[in-house]
């Protein structure tokens, strides 16, 4: 039975497409509430690493405390926690939600309802969560409120009779969400004397506290100075301090009980002894069961990272660390490449994620980095039965051992504009998408489900699809199981030698078409040098593709005088300072970007 | 007192030739005398004392000035510095812009070695680079200068033009060393940004020979000349025994020179540095008692040893172990000994007794082998 205090809290997510305007609302009500001052305001302020405002998405779960005084005159403490907006981070939006006990679900009025509006609201329901829809942008000249209400309603199944419309850019409307809150969401119910479950559904390394974790107390109480335990690591901690969030900062306070949105700080050490997910007990009368949900992290997409530079592969390795601090997510492990030498195979959550990962050691960390072309888990199975995980290429094992490939699937959910059906059909079928179904949401755009091989999915498809449709197609996909698959190993010679980190599986029918391609694009990328190159992609011992760099005869420059003396000095240079973006793969100089460039084949 | 090197720039030219991408400008006739004053001032106050083993006098094209002009120069020179009696002192000039009163002049002044440019025995050609004179302009002018009495005269020509076939380059080879003159500059066309020929180029309109072809015209230079009693002893370079430019070789001997004028280079207690290189600019620095542009670099030992490999690789035989090692007091191989060994086992240096040189293959592709040095 809820107590007066529980009665009068509130725990809630905001989810939405991308750019639908949740960032801005949380804004908003962060202002009206007054955690911040409008001067205190630097827009968006819950997205605080610059890549997540760059792209405005947001990378990180933040959670933050308000308090409303409502129309009833009564004070709410309203726990806004944020969760991650992106398809990648399905686990992690997943435990935000579990933390709630409802969702506001923003539908911008001009655009309408879009994959992951649809994604989110499904996690949502799985959730058991009270879902709240706002519309949001009716300030847009192209705004159709009335319409997209029922596209809520038609699609999603939910009443939208009673969504606040509001501009969050503009602030119009928004305190009727606020009243929304209060009077649609439920309050969290839970017994504080029982024994102590809390759910981690984020986390952060500070250098001081330690790896300060994120919960919702569902039942117990926890004090400073207890004795809590991780239930599925099993390692206990003693609470050094805990308290409730605020933007970028932690308050401090005595307990948190049921019901309760807030922080715990307790020396811990490794970001790897709180997973996002696990439960919080005492370790003296500990719960008998963790809360329900908990899942162990898996990575889809792995890629090898090397340092341009050899002699930085320390360096790398400490920064890897430093980034793996706050994202339990990112694994890697060293690995070697006759081609690149030294690096890592690092796993990720997606796409994006890698990306992400790979833009931060540039920027923050300032390294020169190769990569390879990003990979998926296959699952081999020997001829002596053995079963293996094989995450990179050159470690399949030789043809003849090997007696089932089955590669991970996924379903896909294509939102796109009804015109480009067709269009979108074929791209999907041409990477051996499975076609499952086709709805039609309005007059105007259609939902396309298929189920594909993810191989198929992390190069270039999101972009294909992009371009296809003039950026109006939206991806969601979600991992089903895996299944065997005519897959080869695809090798790339340059000078007749491997380059290994070149090398990657792909399925027997596009694999002539894709060596083709591959030579040709490898071709462009490599500089003619003072002998002829041979490229050739090879399956097997079998060479299916053929390209030559021609030699060049002729580096020379043919006046060298008083007044040349410091331009040739410094044309040398710039020649020079060229070659070091080059990898000495054998004999050949290859440029860093030609690694990548055998990912852009749909161009 | 060390010697040096001088270099006097003369930026004025009849017209631009269409591949032209140098220090020089025409229709400026009128800033001539305003030049000349500020080039007599900046040799006046000129504070190095040095002896002079060479003058070049080049552009742009000096000869299209008046003669008196370059006489007063020349004076203002020995007056400030002292010339070595043996001194080589070097004009250029194109032809059709010579006669026998301008020779006999320059002789007179002590200029004892003419350069000029002709760039093609074929008129046609000529007419295709926007050069203004003919071959019989330059055969003219060639026999007025024998016939004043020049000993050393030195001829530039020009491969890989558009249009030119190896048959057209080989004619231009034999005609001129029929003449049996003591130089010859043999240099590929390159076409350079900002010139008209970039622009056709980039249209694809220049029909320029393939590199091979271009190659092919270098060996046939170095095999021809080479039979006909010329010394091939830098990448562009031909002559006659004993007839080789001084002055072009303190270039690439890493030596010290002074350098007057738009837009010219110095080397000199181991700063390299350059004056504006626009004729206005120069003039107005000059009156307001500096002309230096802001390129001044330090040669730091490091620098100057790396320099003296890049330039002296230019030349055929190469560098001389026993030469660094006076010079910088340590052994070549204990700078670029990997780099060196590297080169030789990819054939594109060569070590005998006390030189390294490049190879064939490596006059080729010198530029690889020379940005390791640095």
């Amino acid at each position: 039975m809820a107590n007066e205090r529980q009665q009068k809290i509130r725990n809630f997510s905001i989810i939405a497409h991308i750019d639908h305007g949740k960032s801005t609302l949380a804004d908003r009500l962060l202002e009206l509430t007054g955690v911040l001052t409008k001067r205190e305001m630097e827009e968006q302020v819950l997205d605080n690493m610059d890549i997540e405002r760059e792209r405005g998405i947001t990378i990180k779960a933040q959670a933050v405390r308000m308090v409303y005084k409502a129309n009833d005159g009564e004070e709410y403490v309203l726990n806004l926690i944020d969760t991650p907006g992106h398809v990648d981070f399905n686990y992690e939006v997943s435990r935000s939600l579990a933390a709630c006990e409802g969702a506001i679900l923003i539908v911008d009025a001009s655009q309408g309802i879009e994959a992951q509006t649809l994604a989110n609201a499904y996690l949502a329901v799985n959730a058991g969560l009270e879902i709240l829809p706002v519309i949001n942008k009716i300030d847009l000249p192209s705004a159709q409120p009335e319409h997209v209400k029922k596209e809520i309603e038609d699609v999603i199944g939910l009443d939208a009779s009673y969504a606040p419309m509001i501009s969050a850019k503009n602030g119009l409307n928004v305190e009727q969400v606020l009243e929304a809150v209060v009077k649609y969401i439920p309050y969290p119910i839970g017994d504080e004397e029982a024994p102590l479950r809390a759910l981690i559904f984020d986390s952060y390394y500070d250098s001081y506290k330690g790896v300060i974790i994120y919960i919702r107390v569902k039942e117990g109480t926890v004090k400073v100075g207890d004795n809590i335990k991780m239930m599925y690591t099993n390692k206990e901690f003693i609470v050094t301090e805990l308290g409730y969030l605020r933007p970028g900062a932690l308050v401090p306070g005595i307990e948190l009980r049921a019901g309760d949105v807030g922080y715990i700080a307790a020396s811990i050490k490794n970001v790897k002894d709180t997973h996002v997910g696990d439960t919080v007990t005492k370790a003296s009368n500990s719960a008998k069961e963790p809360l329900p949900g908990y899942r162990k992290v898996i990575s889809m997409v792995f890629c090898g990272i090397y340092p341009a530079d050899g002699s930085k592969f320390g360096d790398l390795r400490d920064a890897l660390e430093k980034l793996q601090l706050n994202d339990a997510s990112l694994s890697f492990e060293p690995e070697s490449s006759v081609a690149l030498g030294f690096g890592f195979r690092c796993g990720f959550l997606g796409l994006l994620h890698m990306e992400i990962i790979q833009e931060r050691l540039e920027r923050e960390f300032n390294f020169d980095l190769v990569t390879t072309a990003p990979s998926v888990v296959y699952r081999i199975t020997t001829t002596d039965g053995i079963v293996k995980m094989i995450d990179n290429p050159t470690n399949l094992p030789p043809v003849t051992e090997v007696d089932k490939m089955e590669e991970p699937m996924v379903k896909c959910t294509i939102m796109v504009p009804t015109e480009y059906v067709g269009n979108i059909m074929e791209l999907c079928q041409d990477r051996r998408g499975l076609y499952k179904n086709m709805d039609y949401i309005d007059e105007g755009r259609t939902m396309l489900t298929y189920e594909m091989p993810l191989n198929e999915i992390i190069y270039d498809f999101f972009d294909a699809l992009k371009s296809r449709t003039r950026g109006y197609a939206s991806l969601d996909y979600e991992l089903i199981g895996y299944m065997e698959s005519d897959l080869v190993k695809l090798d790339i010679l340059l000078n007749s030698e491997v380059v290994d980190a070149l090398s990657f599986i792909v399925h027997r029918e596009k694999a002539v078409t894709r060596g083709r391609r591959i030579a040709e694009k490898l071709k462009e990328a490599i500089p003619r040098q003072n002998f002829e190159i041979p490229i050739q992609a090879v399956i097997g011992g079998k060479i299916i593709a053929r390209e030559t760099v021609k030699a060049y005869r002729k580096d020379v420059l043919a006046k060298c005088y008083g007044g040349d003396i410091t331009r040739k000095k410094k044309l040398l240079e710039k020649q020079k300072e060229g070659k070091k973006r080059m990898r000495q793969v054998g004999n050949v100089e290859v440029p860093q970007e030609a690694f990548m460039s055998v990912l852009k084949l749909d161009s | 007192m060390k010697e040096i090197g001088i270099y006097i720039h003369i930026p004025f030219c009849a017209s631009k030739c269409l591949y032209c991408d140098f220090n020089s400008c025409a229709s400026k006739e009128a800033l001539i005398p305003a030049y000349f004053e500020a080039l007599a001032k900046e040799i006046e106050e000129c504070n190095h004392n040095a002896k002079v083993a060479s003058i070049f006098i080049g552009g742009g094209t000096p000869s299209v000035v008046d003669q008196r002009y370059v006489g007063v120069i020349l004076d203002k020179l020995s007056n400030k510095f002292y010339i070595n009696d043996n001194a080589e002192i070097t004009i250029e000039s194109n032809p059709g812009t010579l006669n026998a009163a301008k020779l006999s002049a320059y002789k007179g002044y002590g200029i004892n070695r003419l350069s000029m440019g002709l760039q093609s025995t074929e008129n046609n050609l000529l007419k295709t680079i926007g050069r203004r004179h003919s071959f019989d302009d330059f055969l003219k002018n060639y026999n007025d200068a024998v016939k004043c009495g020049f000993k050393n005269i030195n001829v530039d020509l020009m491969f890989s033009l558009p249009d030119q076939s190896l048959k057209d380059w080989d004619k231009s080879l034999r005609t001129i060393a029929e003449l049996g003159l003591q130089h010859i500059s043999c240099y590929s066309l390159i076409v350079e940004e900002g010139t008209p020929f970039y622009k056709l180029n980039e249209e694809g309109k220049l029909n320029i020979p393939s590199e091979d072809l271009d190659r092919e015209m270098y060996q046939l230079a170095k095999g021809f000349l080479g039979g006909s009693g010329y010394s091939h002893y830098e990448i562009s370079n031909f002559a006659k025994p004993g007839y080789e430019c001084s002055h072009n070789l303190i270039y690439w001997k890493a030596q010290e020179y002074i350098g007057f004028g738009a837009g010219a280079h110095s080397y000199l207690n181991d700063y390299r540095y350059s004056n504006i290189s626009g004729i206005e600019g120069y003039i107005r620095g000059i009156k307001e008692g500096n002309a230096n542009s802001k390129e001044r670099d330090f040669i730091s030992k490091k620098e100057s040893m790396a320099e003296f490999m890049i330039l002296g690789l230019r030349l055929i035989d190469g560098v001389d172990r026993e030469e660094f090692f006076w010079r910088y007091e340590t052994k070549v191989e204990d700078i670029y000994g990997e780099v060196i060994n590297k080169f030789i086992n990819q054939g594109l240096l060569l070590s005998h007794k006390n030189r390294i040189a490049l190879t064939d293959k490596g006059l080729d592709l010198a530029n690889i082998v020379m940005m390791e040095f640095l």
